[in-house]
């Protein structure tokens, strides 16, 4: 019996086994439509051009050399130069780490932050349901930037108090989520069951709601980074973010825009990043949606 | 209740407009509550925001130099010393009552401020919207009308660039092309320096205000200046609303009705104007209202770079000097706007569409 048919298998002998067939299974329905595999390539570079930064890039992100200021893009320097002389090529690419952090951070903060508050609300239902819900709707009916804006103006400026001020803003849609999966799943025979074995509510939560919520999450978050990518960017160009010298993406533009007028590389160059990452998120998103949740094909 | 509705006697005409009316006032009664409980979730946030500032007002207010008799006594009289619910208690009336605080950058109140700025913002987003929906929505019909054309596949390329590039850095490559490179536009700010004050603002909208008075020019400037924002702000919403009429146009053409009709040998554009358009108008009200209230938030970037004096332009002045006052007004005057969009064409969709009544 080889790999493929061990994944295969109609009845796994583990739970591993399930596992690790389901996840090859969602790999090859998303190898087979080419922009979700086009997405995965663009977020593999990402990741690999973050992890090996210091070796792509061919100088220093600050190194300043004044001789060799805001050169037009060239052999020598792809991207050209900025006005301290710094390499745009190079610090595009030490960027890819900081944008990196910034999505990995929301993520890692505000899925389980929503999970936890919708899945809670979703179980328990009643006055618990309404009070976290009202929250969680009052936060989803204000603009995300302007909200943002606010908590990094009132934290100060700084890349962890961005990365905290977008979390903070993005954890309700997957409240949102968590909550609508809780409610399916709620009256499920097997929670019952569990509950007759005498499990009690976080045990129930944790292992066998949280679960079944993961692949809708999944798809959400990887959806949601293209929009965490943009209010980090946006808020590193109004000079909140990232603090120079930091190469971030958003700040250089921000630097950039003196000399857009003459010379446009400066801030064009690390817009490209932008939009390529963004695009990368998106893409993959759309095609594990497509894989994992074929019934909402179609809606935005 | 349900057993003296059945004995009743049969009283349609008068019932059936009652109880029309009596829906609609739930509705509209149910929307008023949900809409002021938002607000007071969204000034407790800014409430909150305001609190947790590492920054003593007091101390902004006395000085440093002050003894801590003044101390105290400016915070007593800043009410500081009461407990918290009492303070947001105040704070909310405050806000009702029009009062934001003074504005350390322009030393004026933050109301005032804020009126002044507001115009500019809304003349910019509602040609931004005007330019979305005239463009996108004939995009969205062609598009599923022709589903895989060209044209189908633009509006999915469109609608991704819509998701994934960031508006200010458009905004620039947007100036650098039109404006330094082909001088088919005005630069930054809404008029040339030489027309700068020649129009006294009866509305704030110079559009409107140079046309009243028959300033011509002064029009044609204020257009060539405000046309590239207005551009790069309708993209994103014509991305928006593209993809969404394109969805909503094939559910409406996958129906039954639809092949009904093209059986008869109704002629195509007449199929999918009337047929299959005008169900999804209300759907679309509801879009439009999305989409314009994500271009007042879109503003706040696209007025940086374009040096457009609106409120956008002014919040981010306020958070670079950290004018705590002007950052809370313009949170709360555009997330009261904001807020009040999102649930009018929530209501105005149930409201008028048969089934969701």
């Amino acid at each position: 019996m080889n790999t493929r048919d061990w994944l295969l298998a109609d009845s796994p002998a583990s739970r591993w086994q399930a596992n690790a067939g389901r996840a090859y299974r969602v790999f090859t329905a998303l190898m087979r439509n080419p922009l979700s595999v086009l997405g995965g390539v663009i977020i593999l570079v990402l990741l690999l051009t973050a992890a090996f930064a210091p070796w792509i890039a061919p100088y220093s992100p600050t190194g300043q050399d004044l001789t060799s200021r805001l050169l037009p893009p060239s052999a020598t320097n792809w991207m050209g130069t900025d006005e301290l002389g710094r390499d745009i090529f190079s610090r595009v690419v030490w960027g890819s780490q900081i944008t990196l952090t910034i999505v990995l951070l929301v993520a890692l903060i505000s899925a389980p932050l929503g999970l936890l508050v919708g899945a809670v609300a979703g179980y328990f239902g009643g006055w618990i349901d309404r009070i976290l819900m009202g929250f969680t709707d009052v936060f989803l009916s204000l603009p995300k930037l302007i909200l943002a804006l606010a908590f990094v103006a009132a934290l100060g400026p700084g890349i962890n108090n961005a990365i905290i001020a977008i979390a903070i803003t993005s954890w309700p849609a997957y409240a949102r989520i968590a909550r609508a999966e809780t409610l399916t799943i709620r009256n499920a025979e097997y929670i019952s069951a569990v509950q007759l074995a005498g499990g009690g509510p976080i045990r129930i939560i944790v292992q066998h709601i949280l679960p079944l919520c993961t692949s809708s999450m999944i798809i959400r978050v990887t959806l949601d980074m293209a929009g965490v990518i943009l209010t980090a960017a946006g808020l590193g160009f109004i000079g909140l973010g990232a603090q120079p010298p930091l190469p971030e993406w958003g700040a250089m533009i921000s630097r950039g825009r003196t000399f857009i007028l003459d010379q446009w590389w400066v801030a064009t160059m690390p817009g490209f990043a932008i939009i390529i990452v963004s695009l990368g998120f998106c893409f993959l998103g759309d095609g594990l949606r497509d894989v994992l949740d074929p019934k909402s094909e179609g809606k935005s | 209740m349900a057993i003296d509705q059945q004995s009743a006697p049969p009283s349609p005409g008068p019932t059936l407009a009652h109880r029309r009316v009596q829906r609609m006032l739930a509705t509209v009664g149910g929307f008023a509550i949900t809409l002021l409980l938002t607000f007071l979730g969204l000034l407790a946030i800014t409430f909150f925001i305001g609190r947790v500032i590492p920054i003593d007002p007091v101390l902004a207010v006395v000085g440093d130099r002050a003894t801590q008799a003044q101390y105290d006594a400016a915070r007593i009289a800043m009410g500081l010393d009461l407990p918290l619910w009492q303070q947001f208690i105040s704070y909310v009336g405050k806000v009702f009552s029009g009062d934001l605080g003074m504005s350390v950058s322009t030393g004026r109140p933050v109301i005032e401020d804020l009126s002044r700025f507001f115009p500019a913002t809304f003349e910019m987003a509602t040609l931004g919207i005007l330019i979305g929906c005239v463009i996108g929505i004939p995009l969205g019909v062609t598009a599923a009308a022709r589903q895989g054309s060209w044209i189908d596949q633009i509006i999915r390329v469109v609608g991704l660039l819509g998701y994934s590039v960031p508006a200010f850095w458009l905004g620039l490559v947007g100036l650098a092309l039109f404006y330094a490179r082909l001088r088919w536009v005005g630069g930054p700010g809404r008029l040339d320096i030489f027309y700068d004050g020649l129009v006294s603002p009866v509305t704030g909208m110079i559009l409107i205000d140079s046309l009243l008075q028959g300033e011509i020019d002064i029009f044609w400037n204020a257009v060539s200046h405000i046309i590239l924002p207005a551009a790069v702000l309708g993209f994103f919403s014509l991305a928006y609303i593209a993809r969404m009429t394109r969805s909503f146009m094939l559910d409406q053409l996958s129906q039954e009705f639809v092949t009904t009709a093209r059986v008869k040998g109704v002629p195509e554009r007449v199929v999918i104007w009337r047929h299959a358009f005008n169900p999804i108008r209300v759907p679309l009200i509801t879009v439009v209202g999305l989409s314009y209230a994500g271009l007042l938030e879109g503003s706040v970037m696209i007025e940086t770079v374009f040096s457009w004096p609106g409120i956008g332009n002014y919040l981010t002045t306020a958070l670079l000097n950290a004018d705590m006052n002007a950052v809370l007004g313009s949170t709360l005057v555009i997330g009261a706007v904001f807020i009040v969009i999102n649930k009018v064409s929530d209501v105005l969709y149930r409201v008028l569409d048969p089934r969701a009544r």
